[in-house]
């Protein structure tokens, strides 16, 4: 049925509900070419988190945080991301984007140990809905232990003629994007005995958060979901979206959409998307949304919708 | 006075002076706490599934959720709160289980630690009603009382026996002990096993053996070498003290789900126990006991069977099953060593008295026959 009790969400330093919506737009500046330049503050510590009502997890976080702050670019911008190892273990970020070898977030390209410094350059690029996360030995460790993050990058209308509306729409601070509801779900779960299995599954980290708390949706402004999966030790994660269809754009690469009209996506980990739907036609209430794995749902992924004529 | 002071204040300081100054903290290397859960009983019911289940951890233990079948579900727990080293708590799920499937439980502490509870055949556990309670006497009767009745009914039969069929009766006698006494300690060491690690299960169970053996032996001797009737008497609640500790298994395993009481299972343990009463029979046998001893050796034999059935199917931690097989094993030691001292005396010679063809074949009959026997209820 559901965890019992509540998680204490100021001893864990984040709140679920916060997290859909809080993003990380770093701090922007001007190259003398003229381009901008936003840079990103990450470090890595080690920070115990409690992932479901009483269950503490020694997790390893970007920021104190899982998942990891949701970093937020503009197509063709030039992103410096200052790292900084204060883990016990050697971390890295590891982009998914376009990018030299030597800013790969890997073993001998940016892994570093713990006290290290080390910054990430490169363009934004391909607009979408990517992620990062760390790339260190083992991976498996390093990747549930809650070392990962969305990454978006939105399109630059100027570069789509012909979509730019679209690409307006999808483009944080326009007045077209200002018309959506957009929310950031990074699928994840959790080893708690390290047994190989995952004993809480979530989005954004803590179990069963939107299904006590559902998230409150205006009936008539559409919705854009950023979905990340990052669940280790399961191959395949899903979500779907209960009375209703979406239209969805598999890592979020193109203005129009790669699936039409599914109520059901799946993913493979590291796999992500951009969802779009609406409940116009809708009459009010609470509608569902889940991985079809019946398993993850009872084990704590799933959440409502709260669809509301007004905001209270 | 004086001097008996020096010793606890010696210790007092100690203490005070480990909780004082803490010098163990070079120890502590960031471990997480040890934990331990033991589930000592499972009941279904209507209202869903209750646990009862006991800490064991190096600190006092958290019950973050709780899991049924790979689902977080709902829960209650009492008392609430931190459960204590050695301390117990009931889990109340209100969950709807399905009559002869399997389930499992899963108990999640705040570490993250996940502690299993297996049901592999779940039934409605019995509760305390009339029905029931008649219905496993009557089962008590006839794998406890009644086979020791029919074994004693051959003592007509084997009152004419001569020198040496005596000595084969009571080889025999030592035979099947020899098999119940095996029987106990191994099932009485199973049990222990899954006890709570802090009850020191296998410890207790070899403790108690010895223990019970040597009081019995005093109590046996305190009016010199026990032969006749009091033998008789002393095999009998041996033999009653297994069947209490065989009762509260089978009571237990049954109420659990985990056997099937067929007929062939009810005649495999009253064939069993058909043994037991003509060991009991061997050292009255050139006596002329009144017929009410008869009565009262059945009952003090077979009764506990009854008594172990009631109590394993209501009230049940294996612990407790293992403590009464103890001290059954120690009660059937104490009867070997009397029957054979017995049989040592009839000869009037040790190197002798158990390789005579009689005494001989008597313990393999003895052994044998219970071996065989056993092999029809061993699922």
């Amino acid at each position: 049925m559901t965890t019992v009790g509540e998680v204490d969400e100021a001893r864990n330093g984040f709140d679920p509900t916060k997290l859909l919506t809080d993003w990380d737009r770093g701090t922007v500046s001007q190259l003398p070419d003229g381009r901008t330049l936003r840079t990103f503050e990450i470090t890595a510590e080690d920070k115990e988190i409690e992932i479901a009502p009483g269950i503490m997890f020694l997790a390893w976080t970007y920021n104190g945080r899982v998942p990891g702050p949701s970093l937020r670019a503009t197509e063709g911008e030039r992103l410096r991301i200052v790292f900084r190892n204060y883990g016990s273990h050697p971390h890295s970020m590891h982009f998914h984007g376009i990018h030299a070898a030597r800013m790969d977030g890997v073993p001998g390209a940016g892994l570093i140990a713990p006290g290290e410094e080390f910054v990430y350059e490169f363009d934004a690029r391909p607009f979408g809905c990517h992620l990062y996360h760390c790339h260190a030995l083992p991976l498996k460790r390093h990747i549930h232990k809650g070392m990962y993050g969305a990454f978006v990058i939105d399109p630059d209308p100027t570069r789509h003629p012909g979509y730019e509306a679209v690409a307006r729409s999808r483009l944080l601070g326009t007045r077209e994007n200002a018309g959506w509801q957009e929310f950031v779900m990074v699928m994840n779960a959790f080893d708690t005995n390290f047994d190989g299995e995952n004993e809480v599954y979530a989005v954004n980290t803590v179990a069963h958060a939107y299904a006590k708390k559902p998230i409150k949706i205006l009936k008539d402004k559409p919705i854009r979901i950023y979905l990340v999966n990052m669940i280790e030790f399961d191959p395949i994660n899903s979500f779907h979206l209960h009375a209703n269809f979406f239209d969805y754009f598999n890592q979020g690469t193109t203005l129009t959409p790669t699936l039409k009209t599914v109520d059901l996506i799946t993913q493979c980990q590291a796999e992500r998307g951009i969802l779009e739907f609406h409940f116009k036609e809708h009459e009010p209430g609470l509608y569902m949304f889940h991985p079809h794995q019946s398993e993850f749902t009872e084990l704590g992924w799933v959440g409502m919708f709260d669809v509301v004529e007004a905001m209270s | 006075m004086f001097w008996i002071a020096i010793p606890f204040a010696v210790l007092g300081l100690a203490i005070a002076w480990l909780i004082g100054t803490d010098p163990l903290s070079s120890f502590r290397n960031g471990a997480p706490p040890v934990e331990k859960l033991t589930f000592e009983r499972t009941i279904l019911g209507s209202d869903g599934v209750r646990l009862l289940v006991r800490a064991g951890g190096s600190q006092p233990m958290t019950i973050a959720q709780v899991q049924v079948d790979d689902a977080y579900w709902q829960f209650t727990q009492t008392p609430p709160g931190p459960i204590a080293r050695g301390a117990t708590a009931w889990v109340q799920l209100p969950f709807p289980w399905v009559v002869g499937e399997a389930h499992g439980v899963k108990i999640l502490t705040n570490t993250g630690a996940t502690f299993k509870r297996e049901i592999p055949v779940a039934v409605a556990t019995p509760t305390v009603d009339s029905m029931s309670f008649v219905s496993q006497a009557a089962l008590g009767v006839f794998v406890g009382i009644l086979p020791v009745a029919i074994g004693l009914m051959f003592y007509p039969v084997l009152r004419g026996v001569g020198r040496n069929g005596m000595d084969f009766l009571l080889a025999l006698t030592v035979g099947l002990l020899a098999f119940l006494v095996v029987d106990a300690v191994a099932e009485a060491l199973e049990l222990a096993g899954e006890a709570a690690a802090l009850f020191l299960g296998p410890v207790m169970v070899v403790l108690t053996t010895m223990g019970s053996f040597l009081l019995l032996m005093a109590v046996g001797r305190s009016r010199g070498t026990p032969t006749g009737l009091a033998l008789s008497t002393f095999i009998a609640l041996g033999i009653g003290l297994h069947n209490l500790g065989e009762g509260l298994a089978i009571g237990a395993s049954f109420a659990s789900g985990a056997a099937d009481l067929g007929i062939f299972l009810v005649l495999g343990f009253t064939l069993h126990n058909i043994t037991e009463g003509i060991g009991i029979a061997a050292p009255i046998l050139k006596v002329r006991p009144p017929l009410w001893t008869f009565a009262g050796l059945t009952l003090l034999a077979g009764g506990p069977a009854v008594a172990g059935l009631w109590i394993g199917s209501l009230a049940y931690a294996p612990q407790w099953s293992a403590l009464a097989l103890a001290v059954g094993a120690g009660a059937i030691l104490q009867v070997i060593v009397e029957v054979g001292s017995l049989l040592v005396r009839r000869s009037g010679e040790i190197q002798v008295s158990f390789l005579t063809p009689a005494a001989m074949t008597g313990l393999a009959a003895g052994v044998g026959l219970m071996y065989v026997t056993a092999m029809l209820v061993k699922i």
